[in-house]
Formats: C-alpha cells, structure tokens, sequence
C-alpha cells in the first residue's frame, strides 16, 4: 500500500514535471485577433516574453473557436507583399518577440462560430518542447492599426 | 562680345531662367513632393472592373476625386488590412478634406473576390474604399498598366491559396494623372503630407 502510494506520488510528481517546460518560462501580453467580415481569415498577434535562462521557439497554435490556426510571416521586403508558412519562431533567452501586424502573425480560419469584436478568444501557444501555454486574445475591429498598444494599457 | 553686353545677355538670360521656374511652380511641377514622383512616368488611370455594389465602373468615374490605388485580396490577413487600416488612419487625418479622395482596393483575387465579398471588406476599413473586381483579364490589363504583379501560390491541401502581390500604392490626382507611389518603407507622414498637396491642388480653380 505504502509502495503503491509513493508510486502514485512519483507519477503525479514526473506528470508535473512533463508539463512544465519551455511555456512556463514564457510570458504573453497584449494578444488580440484582427475581425474580419464574413468567414475570413483573421490575423493574430501577441508579444511574447521569455523570461528564462535558455531560448525557446514557438512552433503552433490551436483556439478552441478556429478550425485552423497557423503560424505565419509576411514580408514586403521586394515591393512584393508574400505570405510564407514558419515552422518556429524563436524567443531569445530573457529576449522578446512579437507577433505583430507586417510580420510573424498567427492566421486564424474557419471560425466555429462567427467571432465579434470585444470577443475574448483563448488561444493556446504550443512551444517546441510540447509544453503549452494558454492566452486570451482580444477581437479587435479590421481597421485597428496596432491593438497591442491598447491592450497593453487595459493590463498595467 | 564688349562687356557691357555680356553683361546684358546674362541678366537676360536670369530673367529668363527665374521666369521658367516661376511657369514650373505654377503648372505644380516644382511641389514638395516627399513621396516618389512619377508624374510623366505612368498612364492615367483607366480600368474596366466592377465596383463593390456590382456596378461596372472605369477609370473615368472617379475624375474628380484623388485616388489611392492599392492592389490586394480579401482572403490576405495580415498585409492587406495592415495598409488599408493605414490607409484608413491616414483618411481620418485629412479630416474633411478627404472627401475628395477614394481607396480603390482592387483584388488580384478573381476567383474568391465577388461584390460582395468585397462590400463587406472596404467598408470594415473606411468609408471612403472601394472594392473593385472583375473579369481576370480586365484585372491583368490593370496590373500590366501599372507595371504592378501578382502570383497565385499553388495550391494547399484544403484548396485555400495564398496571393502575392505589389504592396506599392499608387496616387492619382483629381484629374486622373498618375503622380506619386507610395510603398511600405514610406513614412504616414509623407503620404499625409503628399495627399494634402494634391488635394489642396485640386480644390483650385
């Protein structure tokens, strides 16, 4: 008995353990989802802060109201405006990154649900490691320029 | 030549120079512009496409009115709304003044980019934008016009496809003459400024 419960204590220990991982270090602010009309897709940003002594790569992203998220760059760098597919967006040892409009952004598809401006929309960020980290984006009106900035002012 | 008459023919000629100027700053060559200039350097706008209420509409229908042409998609997340919610600010600064310009978003996305979809689209950003689709062909001839491109990516597993295309803007004054490209590394407030030369311009007489 005494031995089945210090196993059982061991498995929730090594549970907690697996777990924990590169998200835990990892801080997310200011997130918010560009609304777009009809079934569009809508773009998602979200400034990620890693407080942790190794750097860390974000690799997808999954919201319970989107069929489809993925993580994506824009660039213009030709006078070409191009979208391409990333694998990983790495995050610097006590190093920033952010998820902005003209960049790294998240695209989100298929809403289950049509999503409304003022909508809080959980997104979950899933890191290379496995490990993920859950955040709330805030539905934003088309013609916002950079809902971060407001966001970030809600929060301090 | 004896030196009084030199110094005739080089007053003259001064006179003649600062008169030649003075023509240019009137026929507007010579405005401040701080975007690129290339009036002389591109046709006038012309187009046969549809409008976002269905109606067929060409160049011609926005005499009168400056034009910010900008090439892009519906189904674009990131970019195209970027610069159309830049585009919206950058309306909001003119104030009344810009009444008298138009967004014409034209969609390098034929297939997808109905009316509709369109309506829907422009009037999330400002009321002052304008969807324009068409037929694919009325859309290249546009495009070639402007020496501006667009690509079809191929295809993904679901059928969804991404679209590159020119991020420039392109302005036309009141009159429908191209004069200044406005692309991504411009600052607000340059095409702020530009905007307000021809809109002010245009208001003359």
């Amino acid at each position: 008995m005494k031995l089945r419960c210090a196993v059982l204590i061991a498995g929730c220990l090594f549970a907690g353990m697996a777990m924990a991982g590169d998200a835990d270090q990892v801080a997310a602010s200011r997130g918010w989802i560009r609304v777009m009309p009809g079934a569009l897709p809508a773009g998602g940003y979200v400034v990620l802060e890693n407080h942790g002594e190794h750097a860390v790569s974000l690799s997808s992203a999954s919201s319970p109201a989107y069929a489809e998220v993925m993580l994506h760059k824009s660039s213009t760098d030709t006078g070409m405006g191009r979208m391409e597919d990333v694998s990983a967006l790495p995050i610097p040892a006590h190093g920033k990154a952010a998820l902005s409009p003209g960049g790294y952004h998240l695209m989100l598809m298929k809403a289950k649900a049509p999503v409304k401006v003022g909508d809080k929309v959980r997104v979950t960020l899933r890191f290379a490691d496995g490990s993920t980290l859950d955040t709330q984006f805030e539905a934003k009106p088309a013609n916002t320029i950079d809902g971060g900035d407001m966001a970030g002012m809600d929060h301090h | 030549m004896k030196p009084r008459h030199l110094v005739r023919s080089l007053l003259l000629l001064s006179m003649l120079l600062g008169a030649l100027l003075l023509a240019g700053c009137q026929r507007g060559d010579e405005l401040p512009w701080k975007l690129t200039n290339v009036t002389g350097h591109m046709p006038d706008l012309d187009f046969k496409l549809v409008d976002d209420h269905g109606k067929p509409v060409t160049g011609a229908d926005y005499r009168g009115k400056v034009v910010l042409l900008y090439f892009g998609y519906t189904h674009c997340p990131d970019v195209c709304p970027l610069t159309l919610a830049q585009l919206h600010v950058v309306m909001q600064r003119l104030g009344p003044l810009a009444d008298g310009a138009r967004i014409l978003f034209v969609s390098v996305d034929p297939a997808r980019d109905t009316p509709d979809v369109m309506h829907a689209y422009v009037n999330a950003f400002d009321p002052r934008a304008v969807g324009l689709s068409g037929e694919p062909r009325a859309l290249e001839a546009l495009s070639k016009r402007y020496r501006s491109a667009y690509t079809r990516e191929p295809d993904k597993a679901d059928g969804q496809y991404e679209v590159s295309h020119s991020s420039a803007i392109y302005l036309f004054d009141r009159d429908g003459k191209a004069r200044l490209l406005s692309t991504a590394a411009d600052a607000q407030d340059d095409l702020v400024h530009d905007l307000h030369l021809l809109l002010d311009n245009g208001a003359k007489p």
